[in-house]
């Protein structure tokens, strides 16, 4: 029966095998071989002609302004849309937890509708709303006496306006997995609390908030290494621009792979793009542990 | 009376967040239908001064994105059709059937939810090229035809069930095959629809890899061809928005009618894993 099973086993397994392994793995690791070349446009011609370079495309990057903006660029978008977009879920996931809350199951498609829209369509429409002229985000800031803000011509505003439509597009699939959370937490914790005296914002800090620990972890993980993937925002709304301000390190590897054919060069920023991820990874990890003891 | 301010606060609240999330949504729907060069004059209109249906049919005629459509159709319900077997198969045989190299195979594929694609795009294209698929339908598919992450959702969902139902259709003789069809498939029907919506709503919405494996307009998939005439039409706000509800509208419908079996899947997947 064992032995039946065996064979079983890799027939089952053996289709989804081979294609993750021949279209995933072989490739990742065929892409940190590329990066150690000098893969280009000749070489998609006549690959005999592509030579080992060694680290020499890492060294052109880091000796690249461009490579620093990107970096710059993607880790502005980590960093700050990362804990906003985060901290906008928690809010959202708080209110219809709530339990004067009314249609909470209307609101809570509500608030996820924007995560299954197609991100190329919601950045065109968001690109709209930015207009400086017509743009109806200006129109009611005007309302409130704040004038025109050229978001996405102006270098400054560019980074802002692409985390501001991430957080809108993202933010519900954190608050689902937040109100999961929350609602694994035993109604028993909140009455003794209340028993004892507690506030809301105490029943918050020393109830809700211990509660969210492990949750917590696992979503500020999956939204980091999700923002370090930013591109369709940029390539749609603003090509990178103005002054390269929203230029972020995939794109940066788009445009050097499937504008410029430099594949070798474009393989050595998806590579740096790997260990930033892992050490960002690592160093929430340790951070979460740290504060766990 | 705390009580009820409080009520009404929280209500409210709930509303205005609704509301603000559904604003850029609900816009574009009304430009979509506004004349041509309404949506930019001033103010700001909200709703169109008359319902111009023009805007959708000059995307199917002048822009021929029929094409596009159907393309997108016929590829996410392929890739969703291939990605509901293959990963069934595997993620049933994972978690329920005894073989050497089990444990280490899994885990090694586990290793692929935490690399980004784009790692290995580039070689993926150039091993597509070899093989002739570059600008091709098949090209295209093919990251979505098997995944880890489904996998995953069906491996856990098939532990759960209980052995002595395999087992005594062992002892009756059936062949590993006929169990799996004949037995295990309806049970897990349910996870079978989360991971058909997942795959169909992924592969309906990506736009990186559609965008670099295929170089000819005709075969473009609608994300794709969207992108591609937002250059040159920049000024037609209301076509551009026009594009953008039917893109958007197909994935709004499945999300809206199969939301409970797609939410599952995100629970299981942050829960457990």
């Amino acid at each position: 029966m064992s032995r039946s099973q065996t064979k079983a086993g890799w027939v089952f397994i053996g289709p989804a095998s081979a294609l993750i392994g021949l279209f995933f793995f072989v490739p990742v690791v065929a892409g940190l071989l590329l990066s150690f070349t000098d893969f280009d446009i000749y070489g998609i011609a006549a690959p005999e002609t592509v030579r080992w370079i060694g680290l020499r495309n890492y060294v052109q990057l880091v000796q690249n302004p461009l490579f620093w903006t990107a970096l710059k660029n993607t880790l502005v978008f980590v960093l700050a849309g990362g804990p906003l977009s985060v901290a906008v879920s928690l809010g959202a996931a708080l209110l219809p937890n709530a339990p004067q809350a009314r249609l909470r199951g209307l609101f809570r498609t509500v608030y996820f509708t924007p995560v299954v829209t197609t991100i190329v369509a919601v950045a065109l429409v968001w690109r709209y709303l930015y207009h400086p002229r017509y743009g109806l985000l200006n129109h009611a800031l005007g309302l409130v006496g704040i004038g025109p803000i050229d978001w996405l011509g102006d270098p400054n505003w560019a980074m802002p306006a692409i985390i501001l439509l991430a957080i809108w597009k993202n933010f519900g699939y954190n608050m689902l997995i937040f109100l999961a959370g929350l609602q694994s937490i035993p109604e028993e914790l909140y009455e003794a609390a209340r028993l004892d005296g507690a506030g809301a914002l105490q029943r918050f800090r020393h109830v809700t908030a211990p509660g969210l620990r492990s949750t917590f972890v696992f979503i500020a993980i999956i939204t980091m290494l999700g923002y370090f993937q930013l591109f369709a925002e940029p390539y749609v709304m603003t090509q990178g621009g103005p002054l390269r301000a929203t230029t972020s390190l995939v794109l940066l590897m788009y445009e050097e792979g499937f504008r410029w054919w430099r594949l070798g060069m474009a393989s050595a920023v998806a590579v740096l793009l790997l260990l930033i991820m892992s050490v960002g990874t690592m160093i929430q990890l340790r951070l979460q542990r740290g504060r766990a003891r | 009376m705390k009580r009820l301010g409080g009520s009404v606060l929280i209500n409210l609240a709930l509303a205005a967040g609704g509301l603000l999330t559904l604003t850029p949504l609900l816009w574009m729907l009304s430009a979509s239908l506004m004349p041509a060069g309404e949506a930019n004059s001033l103010p700001p209109p909200l709703l169109p001064s008359r319902l111009e249906l023009g805007n959708y049919a000059a995307l199917f005629s002048r822009l021929s994105l029929a094409r596009n459509l159907l393309n997108s159709v016929a590829i996410s319900l392929a890739v969703t059709l291939s990605s509901v077997l293959i990963n069934s198969m595997a993620g049933y045989a994972f978690a329920k059937l005894r073989f050497r190299g089990r444990e280490p195979v899994f885990r090694l594929l586990l290793t692929a939810l935490l690399i980004p694609a784009q790692v290995g795009m580039l070689p993926l294209f150039l091993l597509l090229k070899g093989m002739g698929l570059v600008n091709s339908y098949a090209g295209v598919m093919i990251p979505g035809l098997a995944g880890v992450f489904g996998i995953f959702l069906v491996r856990q969902y098939v532990a759960a069930l209980p052995d002595e139902l395999l087992d005594a259709a062992r002892v009756d003789g059936a062949g590993e095959w006929r169990i799996f069809r004949l037995i295990v498939l309806p049970i897990i029907r349910p996870i079978l629809v989360t991971l058909a919506v997942f795959s169909f709503l992924g592969c309906w919405n990506d736009f990186l890899w559609p965008l670099i494996i295929l170089s000819d307009s005709g075969k473009y998939t609608l994300p794709v061809a969207l992108a591609g005439l937002s250059g040159e039409h920049v000024q037609d706000t209301e076509l551009m928005m026009a594009g953008s509800v039917v893109t958007i509208l197909p994935v709004l419908l499945v999300f809206l009618f199969l939301q409970r079996a797609y939410l599952r899947g995100i629970l299981a997947g942050s829960v457990k894993g």
